[in-house]
């Protein structure tokens, strides 16, 4: 029962990133009509963003130490950060460990941005392409951004450590009447799960309780009527896919604590999020936010070695063939809607 | 019935008939007929030779692939005599005088393994067909080495593989062309083992999570034996999917397994992250059985040390080679690549610099580039003053053999180099074993080839 939990508990993690990447990608493709395989390079760049307010938190100047040598015998350089010098140790030393949270501030304007130029730039040029020539494009796009980042930050991954307050792990199995380290979960995967939630409830709240939500579902049902009853929709669709591309960056943020950050994480990403988009329904929210989790939990579960000692390499292939037994079954996904890309 | 009338004319000639056909397959193979067709694949013409250097310059591996390209192109200066002279200046043997090799000087060409087989292959071919390498050095993964080995022995080329660790590089694909000076899995195992149970005693029980590979298979098999003869229980193998970017659900299970050592057997971006993934499931503050647990990476290098930040700080490894050992070797080599580019040098440079000065050694003292002349000058070659203190270059399989560094994540580093110390330099009679070893066993080294 206790293994159970855990793997469940395993599966909220990574179901909440595909959760949130998928949301993204749903958006835009829901109302953009767009196939945005530029999608996970959006959630690498949001890891980025963590990673680069690191660094300009953490800017230091350097004093000589005579006491100790360097590699060379020669006396060594010590660096000391900035905000340790003007703020004190306590305080500047407290802002560098909080820098990943401090990032989703510094993520949200540089991604909507991102998106807004991603959009204009690009991605508009396409919309009346076939959607291979979108994926062709868009797919393009992610290989430029991941070989941009690794010309700045190198190929190897960068370390990105949550605050000191969320380190180590909550023991779960205490609460539940376990035995002690029967179920221990580590407080950022809980930060992070809690975190999704939170933004998954901003997206539909914003989308079902703004008028602008109201236009752009409306939009997004019928974008010709809409147009003829004089709202300028492209300008709101544009500013939907800068909050999908948020949605994606602190989706990355949030994530370089679970694993530190390198350039190649948004590809990790992208396939899986695709398949959990197809599986919870192309152009459906909430398909893809239950998709997301339902496939992080089977797929932790296919982890399991009394799972994998009956199948070998089941915890590889288990998602593809969850997607190949719901289109077989239910061709429009779980919750997909009659009309979207079947014409 | 008839009668046989051999004259001594007719024997004589079909004796030479006969004696010929039976020796053409080593005559037409041999060092001597290439020689003699004035050849073997690449024989260099001019006044140049060409080495090629084929290391990741793109994919995840591109940083390792950057420090061991940077190696490479240091021991070329060494060679034609440029820069301080580096290991040329401690090197036990003196063949080697800067003025190229065979007087020839020393260029190179590059290519892009981007730690992939076929693309590894495709690169080395492409080196030696184009470019007319007679050399294949680098490489940071066993999966390439072992492939681009193959490749070489086809082609009637030396490779002098780079980072690759498994023990079937020198085992069951061992090769007469390739050559391997980096330490391997048993190596490491043979190593670890004793320094484990005098860390955390010999009571204890590991659980293994294992790339599913074949460096991660040799590697978990080594320590499992290693440990085990120490007395440690093995409670589980769990191999996981190499392209893994997380690994919570390996490691959940792990305290409740009833273990109380994690070895990670994983490298690059899999060490990493499982290694991130234990630490943040807080297994180093646990106690299991009475005991503090404890986490192990058999296999350690300084950028994977980077990745992994302060979660590695106490835990045990091996190293083939760290910049802060202290012979002469080691000093005159980090002090020209140090120099040079500014921070010390990886031990996946350090193979290459090393491997690149003993082929070019070896050249020399053989007197030709004819691989068959240069591989029986590296078979039981003893050198010193690379940076491995003494060493042999085994004839029976290839390996070089020579002590090895168990080391531990810093405690305190004190600047962005010594995030590893050396806890132990294990001498090489620990680390040796017979060429017939069961864990080395299923492939013969076979004929050099001099291709052409």
């Amino acid at each position: 029962m206790d293994a159970i939990i855990l793997q469940i508990l395993n599966g909220l993690d990574k179901g909440s990133a595909y959760a949130l990447i998928a949301l993204g990608l749903t958006l835009i493709f829901g109302t953009l009509g767009v196939v945005n395989f530029a999608h996970g390079a959006l959630f690498m760049i949001g890891a980025f963003c963590a990673v680069t307010l690191q660094k300009i938190l953490s800017a230091s100047y350097t004093v000589i130490d005579p006491s100790q040598t360097d590699f060379l015998g020669r006396p060594l350089e010590v660096s000391k950060p900035y905000l340790e010098a003007w703020l004190g140790p306590d305080l500047g030393g407290g802002i560098i460990e909080w820098s990943v949270p401090l990032a989703i501030l510094f993520a949200i304007p540089v991604m909507l941005i991102l998106g807004y130029v991603m959009e204009r730039g690009l991605i508009k040029h396409f919309y009346r392409r076939p959607h291979a020539d979108q994926i062709l494009v868009t797919f393009g796009l992610a290989i430029v951004l991941q070989e941009v980042i690794k010309h700045f930050f190198g190929a190897n991954p960068i370390p990105t450590p949550a605050p000191p307050a969320f380190a180590g792990s909550l023991d779960f199995g205490v609460w539940l009447g376990f035995d002690p380290n029967a179920i221990i979960y580590p407080y950022w995967r809980t930060v992070y799960f809690l975190f999704s939630l939170v933004i998954i409830g901003a997206v539909f709240s914003f989308l079902q309780f703004t008028t602008f939500g109201m236009v752009v579902r409306a939009g997004m049902a019928d974008r010709e009527t809409v147009g003829l009853l004089g709202i300028n929709i492209d300008r709101r669709f544009t500013i939907m896919f800068g909050i999908a591309a948020a949605v994606a960056g602190i989706a990355g943020v949030m994530y370089t604590p679970i694993n530190s950050p390198n350039y190649h994480m948004g590809m990790d990403f992208l396939v899986l999020s695709f398949v959990v988009v197809v599986v919870g329904g192309m152009g459906s929210l909430p398909g893809a936010v239950l998709a997301g989790f339902l496939l992080g939990i089977v797929e932790s579960f296919a982890s399991m070695n009394e799972v994998k000692n009956i199948l070998p390499g089941i915890d590889q292939i288990i998602i593809y063939l969850i997607a190949i037994a719901i289109l077989l079954t239910r061709p429009r996904g779980l919750m997909g809607r009659k009309g979207v890309m079947e014409e | 019935m008839s009668k046989l009338h051999f004259t001594r004319r007719r024997l004589i000639g079909t004796g030479a008939m006969a004696g010929a056909g039976l020796a053409m397959p080593t005559i037409f193979t041999g060092a001597s007929w290439a020689q003699s067709q004035g050849g073997f694949t690449n024989a260099p013409t001019g006044g140049t030779v060409t080495l090629g250097f084929n290391v990741p310059q793109t994919g995840p591996y591109a940083d390792e692939g950057k420090d061991e390209l940077l190696a490479q192109q240091l021991a070329v200066e060494h060679l034609n005599g440029q820069g301080d002279g580096g290991c040329l200046n401690t090197f036990s043997s003196k063949a080697l005088k800067g003025n190229g090799i065979l007087g020839k000087k020393v260029q190179f060409v590059t290519g892009d393994t981007q730690t992939k087989s076929d693309a590894a292959r495709a690169a080395a071919k492409s080196m030696i067909e184009k470019d007319g390498a007679v050399m294949i050095n680098g490489g940071s993964s066993s999966g390439v080495a072992v492939a681009v080995q193959g490749l070489c022995q086809e082609a009637g080329i030396i490779f002098m593989a780079g980072l690759t660790h498994s023990n079937d590089t020198t085992g069951k694909d061992k090769k007469a062309n390739g050559f391997r000076h980096f330490f391997n899995a048993y190596m490491s195992g043979a190593a670890l083992a004793p320094v484990l149970a005098n860390t955390y005693g010999k009571d204890r029980r590991a659980y293994h999570l294992t790339a599913d590979y074949t460096w991660g298979w040799t590697q978990q098999e080594s320590m499992v034996k290693a440990t085990e003869a120490v007395g440690w229980e093995t409670v589980n193998t769990v191999l996981t999917p190499l392209a893994a970017t997380d690994f919570s659900s390996y490691i959940a299970p792990v305290l409740n397994s009833g273990a109380d050592v994690l070895v990670l057997n994983h490298y690059g971006g899999n060490m990493v992250n499982s290694l991130t993934n234990a630490v943040q499931f807080g297994l180093l503050d646990k106690q299991v059985n009475g005991k503090d647990f404890a986490i192990v990476v058999p296999l350690y290098s300084e950028l994977m040390a980077n990745g992994a930040g302060e979660n590695i700080k106490g835990v045990l490894g091996s190293m083939n080679w760290n910049w802060q050992l202290q012979d002469e070797g080691t000093k005159a080599f980090v002090k020209s690549f140090g120099e040079k580019y500014g921070r010390p040098p990886s031990n996946s440079a350090q193979t290459c610099y090393a491997q690149v000065l003993l082929y070019a050694d070896a050249v020399e003292r053989a007197g030709t580039f004819n691989p068959c002349g240069v591989g029986e000058a590296l078979e039981g070659f003893e050198f010193d003053g690379l940076g491995n203190g003494k060493t042999l270059y085994r004839a029976d399989d290839h390996q070089c053999f020579k002590d090895v560094l168990v080391v531990r994540g810093n405690q305190n580093p004190t600047n962005p180099y010594d995030t590893l110390e050396i806890v132990e330099v294990t001498p090489v009679e620990q680390v040796t074993y017979a060429p017939d070893h069961p864990m080395f066993a299923g492939g013969e080294l076979g004929q050099c080839n001099p291709g052409a």
